[in-house]
This record gives structure tokens, sequence and C-alpha cells, in this order.
């Protein structure tokens, strides 16, 4: 019983290493294609740049508002901001050189100060966007909103185009007849405070004397801070994007092995090993065994790989990692056990479950991360066994949880391994042809 | 002693053994012989326990193979039609794994292989990957790999397929010298010459049945011409009215291939004559008279009215 059986391994593992294509598609190729990932979501804790999202700007005002604003958005960290002719810019948008082009129109500083207090006659400022850039878009709006806000309000506060439009907003509260009297006696007063504010800055600011500064800004700073593993640990992409090709690539190995199993069945061998006195389970058993084998060392490999390469490491529960991994590797095993019970020929059966396999893959999150799915794919994709596995995997390395956290995808990968595995044996054709 | 009693195999419509029936005794050899489709692997596995039969029995030593694990099958050694070889491993590595399974080791599993190897010279090729082989040698390597266990059946399926005449005489010799060793052979082909220099008797099937089961000699009395004319013809040839000739009574059976004339007859120094006069009376001019002597491919023929190989 145990000759047998080491001796069937034995063989996968022979014939595992002695194809070269094998050995490349398991090890080589989730390295490189992991890393790659890895390095494009952001690389080890973010300190690699980011590149910053390319903006143009068409600026038609001539007074001090427009440009400081553009000044201001020079300085953000996230934008990269060129000041250009309305042509250059539509044409970069539409060539995807710039997410978005910013159209400031004459006399902005002007009419956005005198719609500061009344809302009436605001300026527009005009955006052209790139449409397969929605995401980038928002974010350049947010901060065009905030520096507007603050630049004009600066202005409105702190200079002398504020005293006269604070003066000529007032000559028009005065004027105005449908307002309610207490209403327009309280807006008077603040709009005359306004001129003496900025009468008295700008008196200041003749006698030498540091002007105050004005205008509005957000009364907030924002201390970010990712939620790690604790202290001292930073995301890792790399983390990630190992574990997702390492679940790929391994379920590619699982097809070769259905597929193995079918070529050995069109071919004269599965005969031959049906003719000895083995049973089926120790037949099947031996192949589940060496796929696992198999599947468990490319796991040790790549993770292996990142932790020397690029750092990631276990910051959970080892246990609960290396428990993932052979639940992983148990289905992925059977998996291709499966394949090999409902394929019929080896063509037909490696176009489907290189379709299945892929779309496995991605809805588990191994290409994109699973929190960025809308609220209802994610969901839905805790019934795909990768899911578990990739967020398994995710827990015990970069997000540092413990061994309580590993014990559900455990569980789950286990539960698909033996409905995997039990159908295979109930499908499986055991009857050789011919 | 293996015995089949109407064995019967089902594919939906088809039927591929329709039941079949013999026996081998002990050291004997047999040659299942048939056309393409006759049913002889299908046959083979069943007698190896690969299929299960829709209908009849297998017996080996008087019981049927029961289970996947019934040591019974370690009395059998198959030999597959196709090259049931891994490739990409060593000889050497093929021959252990299949030693293997039916839990050879150690020592036991390397003497196995090394006579294996030895009785079909591949000793010196042992290390090497079986892709590196000839076709003749994964044929050699193919036999030897069922040899391991030391079978007392042997059921060989078209070992010599694809094979030159060099190797297939060498797995002749190999066939031969196990022979002589006391195994009994279930050999399966389509070439009557391969069956008469090994067959001690003839199993012949077509459509999944048996239509003779006879010694060599009884099967030769079977045939209606013991010689066959081969007649070279002039032009005329293609104005040869078959029909005619064959009405003659001294021609048994009459084919026209190319110019050739083949015409089969039982007595050859008396009919002879007869046959060339016919043709020079009604104006066939030949060029060129030989004679063969019949062989089992016509025993064939006359059973079934059709050629063995492109039946
Ligand atoms: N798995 C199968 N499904 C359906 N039909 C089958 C199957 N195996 C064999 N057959 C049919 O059964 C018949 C006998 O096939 P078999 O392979 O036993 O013939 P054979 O005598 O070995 O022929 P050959 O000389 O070509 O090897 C054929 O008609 C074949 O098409
Ligand atoms: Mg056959």
């Amino acid at each position: 019983m145990m000759t047998p059986l080491i001796a069937l391994v034995r063989r996968d593992l022979t014939l595992f290493f002695a194809d070269q294509r094998s050995v490349i598609m398991s090890f080589v190729a989730p390295i490189i294609i992991a890393t790659f990932f890895g390095y494009v979501f952001g690389g080890n804790g973010g300190k690699t740049e980011t590149s910053r999202i390319p903006v143009m700007v068409v600026n038609d005002d001539t007074g001090d508002v427009a440009k400081q604003l553009i000044a201001n958005l020079s300085a953000e960290k996230a934008l990269d901001v060129k000041t250009v002719s309305i042509d250059d810019a539509r044409t970069a948008v539409r060539k995807g050189k710039a997410t978005v082009a910013i159209l400031i129109p004459k006399e902005f500083g002007n009419k956005a100060g005198a719609a500061f207090f009344r809302g009436e006659n605001k300026p527009e400022i005009g955006m052209l966007f790139d449409p397969s850039r929605r995401m980038e878009m928002s974010m350049v709006q947010g901060i065009l909103t905030g520096q507007i806000m603050q630049t004009v309000s600066k202005e409105v506060f702190g200079g002398k185009t504020g005293q006269v439009l604070a003066k000529d907003a007032l000559a028009g509260v005065e004027k105005s007849t449908g307002m309610d009297p207490s209403t327009k006696s309280v807006l008077s007063g603040l709009l005359s405070s306004v001129e003496k504010l900025n009468a008295l800055n700008e008196k200041d600011k003749a006698d030498g004397k540091p002007a105050m500064s004005g205008g509005l800004s957000t009364p907030y700073t924002l201390r970010e801070e990712a939620m790690m593993s604790g202290n001292g640990v930073v995301y890792n992409s790399y983390g990630h994007s190992f574990g997702g090709m390492g679940i790929q690539f391994i379920l590619f190995m699982g097809i070769d092995v259905g597929i193995g199993v079918l070529l050995a069945r069109q071919r004269g061998l599965w005969k031959r090993l049906r003719a000895a006195p083995i049973s089926r389970g120790l037949l099947l058993g031996a192949r589940v065994l060496s796929a696992a084998m198999i599947a468990m060392l490319i796991l040790i490999v790549i993770f292996s790989f990142a932790r020397v390469v690029f750092g990631v490491k276990i910051e959970g529960s080892l246990l609960g990692f290396i428990g993932i991994c052979v639940a992983f590797s148990l289905m992925t095993a059977t998996f291709g056990l499966l394949i090999a019970a409902i394929g019929k020929t080896p063509e037909a059966a490696r176009g489907l479950s290189v379709l299945v396999t892929l779309l496995m893959v991605m809805l588990g999150g191994a290409w994109v991360p699973s929190f960025v799915f809308p609220q209802w794919l994610q969901k839905v994709t805790v019934l795909v066994p990768t899911r578990w596995a990739m967020d398994g995997l995710d827990a015990m390395t970069w997000r540092g949880l413990g061994f309580n956290d590993a014990i559900q995808p455990i569980g789950v990968l286990l539960l698909f391994a033996a409905v995997f595995g039990v159908v295979a044996v109930w499908q499986f054709k055991w009857e050789i042809d011919g | 002693m293996l015995e089949v009693k109407a064995l019967k195999k089902t594919y939906g419509a088809i039927t591929a053994v329709d039941g079949v029936s013999f026996k081998v005794s002990d050291g004997e050899t047999i040659g299942l012989l048939g056309p393409n489709g006759a049913g002889k692997t299908t046959t083979i596995s069943m007698l190896a326990g690969l299929l299960t039969p829709t209908a009849g029995q297998v017996l080996i030593e008087g019981r049927p193979v029961s289970g996947d694990t019934d040591p019974l099958k370690r009395q059998i050694g198959l030999v597959p039609q196709d090259l049931a070889l891994y490739d990409e491993m060593s000889a050497n590595d093929n021959l252990s794994l299949f030693g293997a399974l039916y839990d050879l080791s150690g020592a036991v599993l390397r003497r196995a292989s090394d006579e294996a190897l030895e009785l079909v010279g591949l000793t010196d090729r042992a290390k090497d990957k079986v892709v590196t082989f000839s076709g003749g040698m994964k044929r050699r390597l193919n036999l030897a790999a069922a040899l391991l266990h030391d079978p007392k059946i042997l059921l060989l399926d078209e070992p010599t397929v694809g094979v030159d005449p060099q190797s297939r005489n060498a797995i002749f010799d190999n066939l031969e010298l196990l022979k002589k060793r006391g195994k009994t052979l279930v050999y399966t082909t389509h070439y009557m010459e391969e069956a008469e220099r090994l067959c001690d008797r003839l199993v012949i099937v077509d459509h999944g049945k048996v239509i003779a089961d006879d010694t060599l000699d009884n099967l030769y009395k079977l045939l209606p011409v013991t010689n066959i004319l081969a007649i070279d013809l002039e032009e005329t040839a293609e104005a040869l009215n078959l029909e005619r000739l064959n009405q003659l009574p001294e021609v048994k059976t009459v084919e026209l291939a190319g110019r050739v004339l083949k015409a089969g007859v039982r007595n050859l120094s008396e009919d002879t004559p007869k046959v060339l006069g016919w043709l020079v009376a009604n104006g066939y001019r030949y060029s060129h008279v030989a004679s063969e002597r019949a062989n089992l491919e016509s025993v064939f023929l006359n059973l079934t009215g059709r050629n063995l190989r492109d039946a």
C-alpha cells in the first residue's frame, strides 16, 4: 500500500520537475507578475512615489485671484499643473495626456468675490475631462473646490478687492427691496464690518505691520493612519500581489494535473495503472497528495521570494498561514481531479478550465483586491473559493491577524476541497476507453 | 488457466464484443486475430479487468477477478496497444514505478527491472529518458514494463504495431523466450504471419464474434486453395472478365491487383496449365508467372470474404 503510493507520488514530482514549462509557469511567472502588480499598486509601504494627476489650466483672467488659485493648485502634491491655451488643453485631454483641463473665465476673481455673499451671477469654471478617468476627475474637483474657497475668501476678507466688493455688496443689500428687514440689517452690519476689517488690513499693510491672514480654510487638518497589523508595520502591496499570483498559477498547475490524468487515459498509461492490483482511491489519492505537495512548494517558494526581496512578512499567525496554504493546496488538488473527472478530451478540458480559473481568480480578488468591488459583488464572491484563500492570505500576511481569523478561510477551503473531491470521485469515468 | 465465457460488451448501439468464448491452457500461446474494430482490444481490456463486461465472464484459475485490489490481478501482465510509458522519465524509472504498483521494492524491484531490461536488450539505455528512444525501443520497453511482477499470463495487444522489421524480430525472440519459460500468451494482431510464427492456436474474431478457433494445422485444412498463381498480364488486363475466369472449376479464388492476376488453385501441377490455357485462348497475354503458397491471410479471406487488413 505504501510502496505504490510513494512510487506514484514520486512519479508526479519527477514529471513536474522534468517539464520546464510547468516549472516556469509555476515559479517564475507568478513572481514576475506579482512583482509588477505589487510595484504598480503602491509598492512597499507606499514609499514609492505615486504618479501625479496631469491637469491643464486655461486662464482667461488677468486678476490676482486667478493667479493665486493656479499657484495653490500647483502646490498640491497630487497634481501636476500646466497652464496652456485652450486648444492645447483640448488636445491634451483628448489624447489622454491630461486627465482634466480647468477653464478659468475672464473676470473670474471679481465675479467670484461678488457672488461670495450673495450667490448671484456666479462665474462658471469649465472642466474638460477624460471620460475614462472619472475617479481622478472627482478628486481634482474636490481639490479645486477647496482651493477656490480658500483663495476667493482670502481675497474677500483680506485685500483691497475685498474692500470694494464688500462695499458693492453692501450697496446691493441696501437697495434690495424683497428682503426681510431684520435679515437686511444683520447682513448690512456684517458687510460693513467686513469693509472695516479690510480697510484696517490695508492700513496695517501700508504701515508695514504683518497683515492678518484672512480667508476661509478647511476647519480641520487630516491625520491619515492606515490600519495595519500594529506597531510600525506598513502596508505592503507585494503581500497581496504575491498571494494573488500564487493562487492563480497554483490553480493553473491544478489544471495541468487534471489534463495530465486525461492524457494518461488517452494514452495507454491509464490501462497499465488500472491493471495493477491497487485501489481507485490510491490511484487518485496519490495524485491529490502530489498535487498538494507541489502547490505547497510553490507557495513556499514565492512567499520566500517576496520576503527576501520585498520584505513581505507573515505579520499574523504563522500557523494560520500554513493552515490556509495547506487547505488551498488540497483544494487545488481536488479541483484538478474534478477537471479530470468531468473533462472529456484534454483539449476541451483545458479551454474551459482556464476560463473558470481566471474567473475564480478575478472574483477572488487576486487581481484587484475585493474591497474595491461594489458591495453586492463583495457579498456574492464569498461563494468563490479563491476569495477565501485570498482574504485568508491577506489576513495572515500584511493584515497581521491571528489564528482565529484563519479558521474560517481554512474551514471553507477544506469544504470546497471535499466537495470537489467527492464530485470528482463520483463523476470519474473508471471504464477505460476501449 | 484463462477462460472466457460468452463475453459481451456494448457501447450504446455499438456491440464491440458479441459473445466471445475461448480457453487458454497454461503455457499455451493463442493468437487473437481480427481486422480493425473486430473487438480485440475490448476483449483484452475485459481480460485485464479494465472494463466490466456487459455480459459473460472472465475466469483466471477458475475464478473471476473481484475488485481492483484482487491479488488475482498479479497473474496478469498487460502490454497495451498504445505505448503506455512516461516519456519524460527514464526507462529505469518507468520500470520502477510499474514494479512498485505490484508492491515490489528494494533489491527485488531492482533485480526485476534489470532482468526485464536485459530480456528486451535495453540495459545500456536504462538511464535514458524514454522520449529519446526509437519507436522499436519504446515497443520493447512497453513489453518489459509488463514483466516485472513475473505474471503467468501475458496479454499482448498488438505489441509490434508500427515497428521496423528488426525490432519486430527482436520482440518475437523475446516472446519466444517467454513462451519457452512457460508463460501463457494471448497475442493480438492483424498480421497472420505473426500468428503463424508464434501461436499454437488461433481465435479469429470479426465484428465482435469468434469465427474460428483452432490449431494452425486445422485452419490450413480449411483453405480451399494450396497455391496462388500470380500472373503478370499485358495491356489487355483491364478487359479481363474475372467472372468468367472464376467459373473454371480449377479456380477457387480470383483477384486482380493492377495487372497482376491472382488465382487460387488446389493442385498446382494439374490446375496451372488449365488456367494459363484459358488465358491464352481468350486473348489475354502474360509476361510472367509465379506461384506462392497460400497462408493464413487467405483463411480470413475465406472465412469472411474480406481481407484482414483493409477490411
Ligand atoms: N469506449 C468506446 N466507446 C464506443 N465504442 C467503442 C469504445 N471502445 C471501442 N469501441 C468500438 O468497439 C469496436 C471494437 O473496438 P476495439 O478497439 O476492441 O477493436 P480492435 O479489434 O482492437 O481494433 P484495432 O485492430 O483497430 O485495434 C469498434 O467498433 C470501436 O469503435
Ligand atoms: Mg485494438
